[in-house]
């Protein structure tokens, strides 16, 4: 049943937006965070996507292919009283872009509506389907 | 295609699936919107029916063989080749997916698969009518 399997592609998509989010949370949530596990600075954290193909599907659902760490340099605050200041007195801060992270916050909740409205469709046409000829 | 009934239905019975069809290879696009080099696919809708249809008028949709080696293929496994959507508008990412047309097809593919479904119906209904003394 192929109507079957628009479930299944857009289930896939629905995984991978809301890792999106989880990334954007965690990114929004560190902003500030001058220290982590290792001691450095928070680094912000994107999502890779990547087309797979679904088993028995013909079309090809998403996925999330590895969450890369962002390598720029974080943003220089001067701030000669905090404890993670340098010998300069400046703190590095994590390189998170709040503007960066709310478009893609936006954007992530968009595609997660659409594809939640995808399977609504799909639902009713099985729904439909099922009382054929009556 | 023995049955007289089998040919009634089999025209709405090939349309219907082929819209489950489409509707899955739609639903691919939308939950691949944000995939970086992802090219959006579709099907030419009334030549692949036509051809469907023709291929029932001979008889038979499988391969000619010519050897016992070579390999089987059934007509319900011949899926339509996919085609790649002409891209409108051009983003950075090699993406090619532009949602506003992927919805409205959508939308439109699930309506005429309901529009299938009600054709099939009535002439489930129109049949039962005949077998049925008033």
């Amino acid at each position: 049943m192929s109507v079957f399997n628009v479930f299944h592609i857009a289930g896939s998509a629905l995984t991978a937006q809301s890792m999106r989010l989880n990334a954007v949370a965690s990114n929004l949530a560190n902003a500030d965070s001058i220290t982590s596990a290792d001691g450095k600075p928070y680094r912000a954290k994107q999502v890779v996507f990547e087309a797979t193909p679904m088993p028995g599907a013909a079309a090809q659902g998403v996925r999330v292919k590895q969450v890369v760490e962002d390598v720029s340099p974080g943003r220089l605050v001067y701030d000669p009283k905090s404890p993670a200041a340098d010998d300069k007195g400046y703190v590095t801060m994590p390189n998170v872009s709040v503007v960066d992270e709310m478009v893609n916050m936006i954007s992530a909740s968009r595609s997660y509506q659409t594809n939640a409205e995808v399977m609504n469709t799909a639902k009713q046409l099985l729904l439909k389907t099922l009382t054929l000829g009556q | 295609m023995v049955s007289p009934i089998d040919n009634a239905l089999f025209f709405q019975q090939q349309a219907l699936g082929l819209r489950a069809h489409r509707q899955q290879v739609l639903a691919g696009n939308i939950a691949n919107a944000d995939t970086p080099n992802y090219k959006a696919r579709d099907f030419d809708f009334s030549s692949v029916l036509k051809n469907a249809m023709v291929g029932n008028a001979s008889g038979d949709l499988a391969l000619v063989t010519t050897s016992a080696h070579h390999l089987q293929s059934s007509s319900d496994t011949g899926m339509p080749a996919l085609l790649y959507r002409k891209e409108i508008q051009s983003s950075v990412d090699g993406n090619t997916v532009s949602m506003d047309i992927e919805r409205a097809q959508f939308a439109e593919n699930a309506v005429q698969y309901e529009a299938g479904l009600t054709f099939i119906t009535g002439k489930i209904k129109t049949l039962l009518a005949a077998v049925q003394a008033s």
